[in-house]
């Protein structure tokens, strides 16, 4: 980092207070990232200052935050780009503060959970005496599990590429919650399923291996707070740093729900 | 997971229902650094022209000597079928045009057995596990939960007088020796969340910490990668192996030490030099290939050490370009043209131009070697069962991962193995953790073996009793040491004076520097003794922070802590290797020693680094002998 500070605005929150803003001088450069930032702020500043973050390279999800209103991954935006408007990070919106920048993530896991986000029906773990895979080869045959595995257990499905591409945009889901923190519709429907779970359930549903696009159809369509909420407003998409299209996802099962 | 999904089946195929799974992560576990794995996993395809004879031997040669036959046959024997469980779970493996799983070629492996899912492999294969778990209710998560400390039925005989209340009533069949009667009775973690600490009992206890490469400065790895698991087991008084041997990725971005992964290399990207010339001929990696027409092994798809020792000797002599992060090369993927840039390789593509500054279709990547991979670990047998340092094995401790060290990698793991290994040894471990009569289980006697002793709300260890099924007699005296531990730990809080974020840095700075790709004596002994001054000023670091609730600050401060401990090891360890082997290479001592020899690091009773040798061979018969169903030859 130069010389050159930006002044960055933190709201911060501790458990059961107001939120309250404060403001730090921070050095940067054309290269300083929103969470170097933060990271320069906790370690000069203020050690108490609570954020999530572990890879800085925008693929395990923690990073989430507001700046200036939007969200955005904090490893991945500079901070150069507000040298003039100067920058305030903020915790997600529409998710409950735990402390400073930390929300609550168990209320998307559980939205997450709620749409049956793998394999249906179960694929049965092949146990010693062979039992069958989903697609058992012909000449599957018994065996002991400590001995080497024998052909039922190597039993794949066949998937090609074009079935892959099918649901790869959709399977690119990192969890960071922006698309919740950017919805509209989460200010009036806070149960609202929400963008990244009817992605999560589309993927499914898109993969061809899979078979339980009426389980998630049930989760989605029968329940008022599922896939109705949803105008179609595409705030969603817009936000995801990682090219998922939650709002075609929404609007196909909005589709398929009405015939 | 893996080892939480073994479990689980295991309680399934035994009809059991009265038995959870607690899955501890101090992040959500889909926070975990697995998900930054680029490449893939490795597996034999069976029926092709690649054989496990082959994947064993490419192994145990990138191992230099100190791969264990046993080990690696286990993993590679097992690979295949984890690979497939995978993909019937969902996992979006890559395809051929047939809709079989393609593999590719990877660094060190003589055929293409790579399975891959694009460049995300491993973000894809932990989504997978996650989602799967999610579906299971008798897997319990504590999430955001800090493990502080192992629980073991005795105190290792440095600590206080231990108590003969703790030690487990002695179940019916075999009656292990007195001295070797240690046994896994869970952890005491504290709940970031609820700022409170948590004492889980458990029969067995499987550790998947990770590694440690996140000491060094330049690293590939994330800021949670901080040896956790190996510190806790040094102060539990277990030996720690191999911990000098870590590799070394040769490209990555300056600074942030973001992996430009080696399929961009693969793809026909060149490494050229401040002049722009292709150094590598210089250092042993020649003839030249033409650019563009990329041959196996040979020049910038030699082996990863071979690259990074290339770029230190360019260094050394003033070719790289100096920035403020280093010496750098430049890794030039122009001439291979936007479509194929965007269309082989978006991730790459898009790191280069989110954290690298550079637009690879225009401008050449300058890139840098970083810490990336850390072979030492917990001395474990094949499937995961730890060894004390008599080679004993610990009753109901388990690791696996990168936390571990199996005898799979040997002195230098082979990329695409290391996934696998996560996946096949998890689930051996969580297989023998669940099995009710494994012949180490201690606790036969005391009640069924759940796994998980009390709910995520219950309260802190005080009150922490398990369900009344689980009590025997040492359990009180258990639940006392762990609300000792977590004392200990907490009372660093609103304390100290030398800064951390001060002390990371210089560890970071040091180990950079020191215990890089080549090694000296006299670099070591810098190491060492800066080590040894930062661990002083460790004593009376400061955690100005107080709050219970999301304590970062003094969250932060105990990995740092893991670390210092770990670097220590390692660097002791590396001055008593005095041989060039593997990942550990010595300019004061090229040659490599006729009789492979594994360091085990423990600490003794005033907390000093202890180092000792053991011949490879003592150790895969000390493994043998410690593995269930198998003669002890
Ligand atoms: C950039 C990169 C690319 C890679 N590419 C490949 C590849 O292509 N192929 C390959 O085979 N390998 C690759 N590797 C290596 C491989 O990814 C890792 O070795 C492997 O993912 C480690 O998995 P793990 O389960 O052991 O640990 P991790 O995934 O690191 O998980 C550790 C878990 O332990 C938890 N934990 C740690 N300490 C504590 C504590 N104190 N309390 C509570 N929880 C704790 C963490 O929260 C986390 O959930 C790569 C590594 C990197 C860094
Ligand atoms: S859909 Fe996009 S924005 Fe929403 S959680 Fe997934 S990656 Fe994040
Ligand atoms: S730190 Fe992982 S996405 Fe930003």
């Amino acid at each position: 980092m130069t010389d050159q500070t930006l002044r960055v605005t933190v709201t911060r929150q501790e458990p059961g207070e107001e939120p309250r803003d404060e403001t730090f001088d921070v050095p940067f450069d054309d290269r300083t990232s929103v969470l170097d930032a933060l990271d320069w702020i906790k370690d000069h500043s203020a050690p108490s200052l609570t954020f999530r973050w572990s890879c800085r390279s925008g693929v395990c999800g923690s990073c989430g935050v507001m700046v200036n209103g939007r969200p955005v991954l904090g490893c991945e935006t500079t901070v150069a780009g507000y040298r003039t408007s100067g920058l305030t990070v903020g915790p997600m919106a529409h998710a409950t503060v735990q402390r400073d920048l930390a929300v609550d993530t168990d209320e998307f896991l559980a939205k997450l959970r709620g749409v049956s986000p793998w394999m249906l029906p179960t694929p049965p773990v092949l146990q010693p005496a062979g039992a069958p895979g989903p697609h058992p080869s012909p000449d599957a045959e018994s065996q002991d599990p400590s001995a080497v595995p024998s052909l039922d257990v190597l039993a794949v499905h066949s998937q090609t590429p074009g079935q892959v591409e099918a649901y790869r945009g959709l399977s690119q889901c990192i969890d960071c919650m922006l698309c919740y923190a950017a919805c509209p519709v989460l200010d009036d429907v806070a149960g609202f399923t929400g963008p990244a779970a009817v992605a999560t359930a589309r993927r499914w549903d898109l993969d061809s291996r899979d078979d339980g696009n009426e389980t998630r159809f049930l989760a989605l369509a029968e329940n008022e707070e599922g896939i109705w909420p949803c105008t179609q407003v595409g705030a969603c998409t817009r936000a995801c740093p990682k090219g998922v299209d939650p709002a075609k996802a929404i609007r196909d099962y909005q589709r398929e729900a009405l015939g | 997971m893996s080892a939480a999904l073994a479990a689980v089946e295991t309680f399934a195929a035994e009809g059991r229902d009265d038995a959870v799974v607690a899955l501890v992560s101090k992040v959500y576990p889909m926070r975990s650094h697995t998900v930054a794995a680029e490449g893939g996993a490795a597996g034999v395809v069976p029926g092709g022209a690649d054989t496990a004879e082959q994947h064993v031997a490419d192994t145990l040669r990138g191992g230099a000597g100190l791969g264990h036959d046993d080990a690696v046959r286990f993993v590679v024997d097992r690979a295949p079928a984890e690979l497939a469980r995978l993909e019937r779970l969902g996992m979006p493996w890559s395809r051929t045009a047939d809709g079989d799983p393609a593999v590719r070629r990877f660094g060190g492996m003589t055929n293409p057995r790579t399975w891959f899912a694009a460049d995300k492999t491993g973000f894809h294969l932990l989504h997978t596990l996650f989602q799967t778990t999610l579906r299971e209710p008798s897997i319990r998560r504590y999430d955001e939960h800090v493990v502080l400390d192992l629980l073991l039925s005795d105190a290792p005989s440095s600590d206080a007088p231990s108590s003969g209340a703790s030690r487990p009533s002695s179940g019916a069949g075999s009656q292990s020796p007195a001295d070797a009667s240690r046994a896994a009775r869970g952890v005491v973690a504290y709940d970031q969340q609820r700022g409170e600490p948590v004492t889980i009992l458990a029969a067995a206890v499987v550790l998947a910490t990770g590694g440690y490469a996140r000491a060094w400065g330049t690293s590939t790895n994330a800021g949670i990668v901080t040896g956790d698991g190996l510190s806790m087991a040094l102060r539990a008084g277990l030996p720690l192996r191999d911990l000098e041997m870590v590799q070394v990725h040769p490209t990555c971005l300056p600074g942030s030490g973001i992996l430009i992964t080696e399929a961009a290399r693969g793809e026909g990207g060149v490494l050229v030099d401040a002049a722009g010339e292709r150094y590598l001929a210089d250092y042993g990696l020649g003839p030249v290939t033409p650019v563009g027409e990329p041959a196996a092994r040979q020049m910038e798809l030699g082996p990863r050490d071979k690259l990074s020792q290339a770029f230190w000797h360019a260094d050394r002599a003033g070719r790289t370009i100096p920035t403020r992060d280093g010496g750098v090369v430049h890794l030039d993927l122009r001439h291979l043209g936007k479509a194929v840039i965007d269309e082989r390789l978006p991730l790459v593509a898009g790191l280069a131009r989110r954290f690298g500054g550079v637009d690879p279709v225009r401008e050449p990547i300058p890139v840098r070697p970083a810490a990336h991979y850390t072979m030492g670990g917990i001395v474990t047998t094949a499937h995961g069962q730890v060894l004390d340092a008599a080679g004993a094995p610990v009753a109901g401790l388990f690791a696996a991962g990168e936390c571990a060290s199996t005898g799979l990698h040997g002195a230098n793991r082979l990329g695409s193995n290391s996934l696998v290994e996560t996946l096949v040894v998890g689930r051996a471990a969580g297989t023998l953790a669940a099995a009710p009569s494994s012949p180490s289980e201690p606790l036969s006697s005391s009640g069924p073996p759940s796994t998980a002793a009390r709910p995520a709300s219950s309260a802190p260890p005080s009150s922490a009793v398990p369900s009344s099924q689980s009590q025997d007699p040492g359990e009180a005296a258990l639940v006392d040491r762990a609300r000792a531990r977590a004392e200990h730990w907490l009372a660093m809080r609103g304390r100290g004076t030398e800064s951390p974020a001060e002390i990371r840095r210089e560890l970071g700075t040091v180990l950079d520097a020191e215990v890089g790709i080549f090694r000296d004596a006299d670099g070591l002994a810098r190491a060492a003794a800066t080590l040894e001054d930062l661990h002083a000023r460790y004593q009376d670091v400061r955690v100005a922070d107080t709050a219970a609730v999301f304590n970062t600050d003094w969250s932060q401060v105990l990995e740092l802590g893991a670390m210092l401990a770990v670097a220590r090891g390692a660097v002791a360890a590396a001055i008593g290797r005095t041989e060039s082997r593997g990942a550990h290479q010595r300019l004061d001592h090229p040659h490599t020693d006729d009789v492979a020899r594994h360091s085990l690091v423990t600490l003794d009773a005033a907390g000093a680094v202890e180092v000792r040798w053991q011949p490879v061979d003592a150790a895969v018969s000390a493994a043998a002998a410690a593995t269930p169903g198998k003669d002890h030859r």
